[in-house]
């Protein structure tokens, strides 16, 4: 028995507080990722080779630079995203929590690395 | 606890194969291996900023055959995932949840996304790289 009236319920549980957000969240990186990733894509297509000399100076110009880290943050946020989803509907009990802060661990040491590196290209300080 | 007769769900082998099933659960398994191709990426990157030496190695194993196996993968996923996901985007604003569109736009995606690899990778070889 509660004395709790239903809004009072409605408010303090369920699924109205943080699940909307981790689907709207997927829905808003994925159309961030559309025009990022084709772009990306396309820059590819278009870069003379990929010896490191071309390719870091690509990664130096100030709009690569940008475009890279907004892909690569939209990327690592709609991955992590939708690997936690697989992850909670496939395993249960231990086996999830473990699974879920080693997926965690492994996308932001990987959004950081990707952002150091675009960075210290971009910044010059590359060999 | 003698609850052991309760009703269980169907085993998947009683369904029959149906394209949007299908496509469904590719989407997550292209979704995944899309993260897994994510950490070649970042390698990539962090090889490009630390040096030659790096460099190489992350692009001499692209170069060997299985890493261009994992490219070729790796792009068809891509193609896969965006088309689908275009699909799932126009499903969240509440378009195209009639039986036969699904269906229609279900076999879209596949002609897309195979389509758009050969198209790439055709660039690819064309260019010489």
């Amino acid at each position: 028995m509660t004395i709790k009236t239903p809004m009072a319920r409605a408010l303090g549980l369920g699924s109205a507080k943080s699940g909307t957000e981790h689907w709207w969240m997927q829905r808003v990186t994925a159309v961030a990722l559309v025009p990022l990733s084709l772009w990306f894509l396309v820059a590819l297509l278009g870069l003379e080779g990929f010896e490191q000399a071309a390719v870091t100076a690509w990664i130096a110009q100030p709009v690569t630079a940008v475009l890279l880290l907004l892909l690569v943050g939209a990327l690592v946020y709609h991955s992590f995203l939708g690997t936690q989803v697989v992850i909670e509907d496939y395993t249960g009990g231990a086996t999830r929590v473990v699974t879920l802060v080693v997926i965690r661990f492994v996308h932001v040491a990987v959004a950081v690395a990707a952002v150091f590196a675009i960075l210290k290209i971009a910044f010059g300080t590359a060999p | 606890m003698d609850n052991t007769n309760r009703p269980l769900s169907p085993h998947i082998g009683v369904y029959r194969w149906l394209i949007t099933s299908t496509l469904s659960i590719l989407h997550r398994a292209t979704g995944l291996a899309l993260s897994v191709s994510t950490l070649l990426l970042a390698a990539w990157l962090l090889g490009a900023a630390t040096g030659a030496g790096a460099y190489q190695a992350v692009i001499g194993f692209i170069v060997s055959p299985v890493g261009l196996l994992i490219l070729v993968g790796a792009s068809y996923a891509f193609f896969f995932h965006l088309a689908n996901g275009i699909r799932h985007l126009f499903w969240d604003a509440g378009m195209g949840f009639e039986m036969e569109q699904a269906r229609a736009s279900g076999w879209s995606v596949v002609a897309v996304s195979i389509l758009a690899t050969l198209i790439l990778w055709a660039l690819v070889i064309a260019s010489g790289s």
